[in-house]
C-alpha cells in the first residue's frame, strides 16, 4: 500500500485542495514548483547547511538508560528539543521560506498556536532578512505570551486574530485570508501537515529528516536501521510525520500517535481528533475533523496548546484509517505526569506536546527486546508557567 | 470532461429577460434573527431586487470579512443549520419567485449529503448554489452530474489572477452566470489599492468573450460601485454593506425597501 501523496493531492480518501478560487493560482504556482525546487541541487545544498550549523542537526538519538529500565525495554529518545528555538518546527520553516525565496516572494505570512510555529518563522525571517506577519488568536496571545515577544524581538508583526474562537484554527482562517488578500508577493508557511494540497506533501518531505537521521543513528549504534515502534504526537502531524516517513513502508515498523484527549475523550473538552472526528474539509483539505451533526468545526481542547487543533492531517487521516498507524489518546493529566517523570529519571523537561507521545510508555506495554523510538518534539521552557500553575491539581495524588 | 446537459431554471430565465443592471442581494440565513430568513427574502423581492443569494452560515469561512463571518457566528448560536434553513424555506415558491441560490461551504453540504442536499432544495425551488471551497475539478469530477440533474446552476468564481485557460473550461461547465471577484480580497474588504486594478481586469474579461453571463461581486456596496460594476457585468452583488445594515436595522421592511432605492435609484 501507498501512504504516501498520490497524483490528485490525496492520501487514499483524504487530502485534495479545497480552497476557494482566490487561492487558486498562488496554491497551484506552489504545487508545480515544490518538488523541482525541494530536489534541486542548491537547494538541498543551501537548507542541509542550515540544517547542521543553525538549526543544529543531527539532532541525538539519545538512549535513555533509565527510561528503560523503567519501563523494561529500550528507549531511544529523538532529541528535537535540541533544535534552534526549542522545536521540530524550525526544520519546516527553513525549508519553506527557502522555497519561497526561490519562488521569488517577498513577504512571508503564518498562523501560529501556541507560537512555536511563529517563533520557528519569526526567526527564518529574521535570518533571510525577510517581513514576516504571524497571525495568532488573541486568546493564544493572552496565553503564550513569552512567545508572541519572542517573535516581536525577532522583528515579525504579531496580529491577533478576533475572529471565531480566537485560537489556533481561527489563526489559520485568518492567515488564509490573508493570503486571499495578498495573493502576489506573499508566501504562507503552514506549520503543520495540514492544508491544501502540496501543504501536508511539503511539509512532510521537509521534517522527513528526522526519521532520515533515526535510521543513520540506529544503524550506527544497534547495527539495523528499524526500531520496532516510533512514537510521536499529532496536533496537525508535522512532527509525527517526518519520524514516521522513512517507516511508512516498514510494516515491521510499529507506528504509534499520540493524541491530546485533553480532559478525557467523552468529557467535551479534547482535541482527540480520530476517536472524536468525522470525515470533513478544513483549511483545505479533506480529513478528519471535529465538528457537530451539521458540519460546524467544534474548538478542541488541549493542555498544550500545540495539539489543540480540531484536525490532523490527511497523511494521518489515511494511517488511521488504513489502520497502518496505532492512535492512543492521552489526557491531560497522563502527559503531565510523563512530563515530570522524563524530568526526574532523565533530566530532560519536555513540551507539553512531546509528553503525550511520552505517556505512551505507561500505556503501552514494550518487550524486552524492543527498540522504542519517541521522538521529543521540544523542549519545555514555553511551557513552564503551564507546569508551575497546574503542579498541585495534577500531581495531588504523589 | 463531462457534456453538460443543459439546465433551466429561474436564473437562467432571469439572464434570457434581463441583461444588464441586475441586482443580486447576499444575506446571511437566519440573521439578525433566526426567523428573519423569508421575512428579509420578501422584503427584497418587494424592493424589486432580481436575485438573491442566501448565506448557509458555516464556523470557518475563509473566503467572507468580519461582516459575514459575525453574521454566520450570530446566526450558528441561534441555532441555524441546513435542515433549518430548508424547513423555513419549505414554501418559498409560494410567496417568492425572484431567483434564489444558496451559498456555503463545503463541509456543511458534505455533512447533509450532497445528492441529498441537491435534490431536497431543488425540490423546494432553489435555482443554485456557490460553494467557494468546493474547486472545480472535484466539481467536475464528483458533483456536475448530480447539480445538473436536479437543475442547480453551480455557479463558479473567477478572479483577477484567474487564467484564460481555466476561463474557458469555467465557461464550459457553468450553467447560470460566472461570480466575478472584483478583487483579490475576502468579502467586504474596502482596501484602496485594489481598486487601481480593476479596470484592466474588467476589462480583459468583459473583451474574453465569454458566453455565460457575469455578475460582479466583492466589495460593491452602494450606488456608485454598483453602477461601476455593471457597466462591464450584467449585474451585481451586494453582501456585507447589506449585512451591515440589516445588523443596526430597527425596521427590516423599511430599511431593506430604502437600501435597495437607494441603489436603483
Ligand atoms: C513541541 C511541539 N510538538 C508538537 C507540536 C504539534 O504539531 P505537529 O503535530 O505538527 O508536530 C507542536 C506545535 O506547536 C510543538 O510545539
Amino acid at each position: 500500500m501507498n501512504y504516501n501523496v498520490d497524483k490528485k493531492g490525496y492520501y487514499g480518501n483524504y487530502g485534495g485542495a479545497f480552497i476557494p478560487e482566490m487561492l487558486y493560482p498562488n496554491v497551484e504556482e506552489l504545487r508545480e514548483n515544490y518538488l523541482k525546487i525541494i530536489y534541486d541541487e542548491s537547494f538541498q545544498a543551501e537548507y542541509k547547511d542550515l540544517l547542521k550549523n543553525y538549526v543544529g542537526r543531527p539532532t541525538p538519538l539519545y538512549f535513555a538508560k533509565r527510561l528503560s529500565e523503567k519501563y523494561n525495554t529500550n528507549v531511544y529518545l529523538k532529541r528535537e528539543d535540541l533544535c534552534h528555538t526549542g522545536a521540530h518546527k524550525i526544520n519546516n520553516t527553513i525549508g519553506q521560506i527557502l522555497i519561497a525565496k526561490r519562488m521569488g516572494k517577498t513577504r512571508i505570512i503564518a498562523e501560529t498556536g501556541a507560537g512555536q510555529h511563529g517563533v520557528a518563522t519569526a526567526t527564518a525571517c529574521a535570518l533571510m532578512g525577510m517581513p514576516c506577519v504571524v497571525h495568532m488568536g488573541a486568546i493564544d496571545m493572552e496565553r503564550q505570551k513569552p512567545n508572541v515577544e519572542r517573535m516581536r524581538m525577532l522583528g515579525a508583526e504579531v496580529i491577533p486574530s478576533m475572529t471565531g474562537s480566537k485560537t489556533l484554527k481561527d489563526a489559520t482562517n485568518e492567515a488564509l485570508r490573508d493570503w486571499i488578500n495578498n495573493p502576489v508577493d506573499t508566501f504562507y508557511i503552514i506549520g503543520s501537515v495540514v492544508g491544501p494540497h502540496p501543504y501536508p506533501d511539503m511539509v512532510a518531505r521537509l521534517q522527513a529528516v528526522i526519521s532520515e537521521e533515526i535510521i543513520d543513528q540506529l544503524t550506527e549504534k544497534l547495527g539495523n536501521p528499524n526500531p520496532t515502534h516510533v512514537i510521536a504526537c499529532v496536533g496537525g502531524g508535522s512532527n509525527a510525520a517526518g519520524a514516521f516517513y522513512h517507516f511508512l513502508d516498514q510494516p515491521d515498523v510499529e507506528l504509534i500517535a499520540a493524541e491530546a484527549a485533553g480532559e478525557g475523550v467523552y468529557s467535551g473538552y479534547s482535541a482527540a481528533t480520530t476517536a472524536l472526528g468525522k470525515p470533513g474539509v478544513l483549511h483545505g483539505s479533506k480529513t478528519l475533523l471535529m465538528q457537530t451533526e451539521d458540519g460546524q468545526v467544534v474548538e478542541p481542547h488541549s493542555i498544550s496548546a500545540g495539539l489543540d487543533y480540531p484536525g490532523i492531517g490527511p497523511m494521518h487521516a489515511n494511517l488511521f484509517e488504513t489502520g497502518r498507524a496505532t492512535f492512543m489518546s492521552i489526557t491531560d493529566k497522563d502527559a503531565f505526569e510523563a512530563a515530570f517523570m522524563l524530568a526526574r529519571t532523565e533530566g530532560i523537561i519536555p513540551a507539553l506536546e512531546s509528553a503525550h507521545a511520552l505517556a505512551v510508555l505507561e500505556h503501552r506495554k514494550f518487550k524486552k527486546s524492543d527498540v522504542v523510538v519517541v521522538n521529543l518534539s521540544g523542549r519545555g521552557d514555553k511551557d513552564l508557567m503551564t507546569y508551575i500553575t497546574r503542579k498541585e491539581e495534577y500531581l495531588s495524588t504523589k | 470532461m463531462e457534456t453538460t446537459t443543459k439546465i433551466k431554471n429561474r436564473i437562467t430565465e432571469l439572464f434570457q429577460k434581463k441583461s444588464n443592471n441586475i441586482l443580486n442581494i447576499y444575506f446571511t440565513a437566519g440573521y439578525p434573527k433566526i426567523e428573519d430568513t423569508v421575512t428579509v427574502l420578501k422584503a427584497l423581492e418587494k424592493a424589486g431586487v432580481d436575485m438573491v443569494e442566501i448565506g448557509m452560515p458555516y464556523s470557518d469561512p475563509v473566503a467572507d470579512g468580519p461582516i459575514i463571518q459575525q453574521s454566520s457566528l450570530d446566526s450558528i448560536n441561534a441555532g441555524m443549520t441546513i435542515k433549518k434553513l430548508l424547513e423555513q424555506l419549505k414554501d418559498v415558491r409560494k410567496e417568492v419567485t425572484i431567483p434564489i441560490l444558496l451559498m456555503g461551504y463545503f463541509n456543511t453540504v458534505m455533512q447533509y449529503g450532497v445528492e441529498t442536499f441537491m435534490k431536497e432544495i431543488s425540490e423546494i425551488g432553489i435555482d443554485g448554489v456557490i460553494i467557494p471551497d468546493l474547486p472545480l475539478d472535484e466539481y467536475i469530477e464528483h458533483y456536475q452530474v448530480i447539480c445538473e440533474s436536479n437543475n442547480i446552476s453551480n455557479v463558479s468564481l473567477i478572479t483577477p489572477n484567474t487564467s484564460d485557460e481555466r476561463l474557458h473550461v469555467i465557461d464550459n461547465i457553468t450553467q447560470g452566470f460566472i461570480y466575478m471577484v472584483s478583487t483579490n480580497s475576502t468579502t467586504g474588504n474596502d482596501a484602496k489599492k485594489t481598486e487601481d486594478n480593476h479596470e484592466a481586469y474588467f476589462n480583459r474579461i468583459k473583451s474574453f468573450g465569454l458566453k455565460s453571463p457575469r455578475m460582479i461581486g466583492f466589495n460593491i456596496k452602494d450606488k456608485k460601485t454598483f453602477t461601476d460594476a455593471c457597466a462591464y457585468a450584467n449585474g451585481a452583488i451586494i453582501g456585507s454593506a447589506f449585512v451591515r445594515m440589516l445588523s443596526a436595522s430597527s425596521n427590516l421592511e423599511d430599511d431593506i425597501n430604502q437600501f435597495i432605492q437607494n441603489i436603483k435609484k
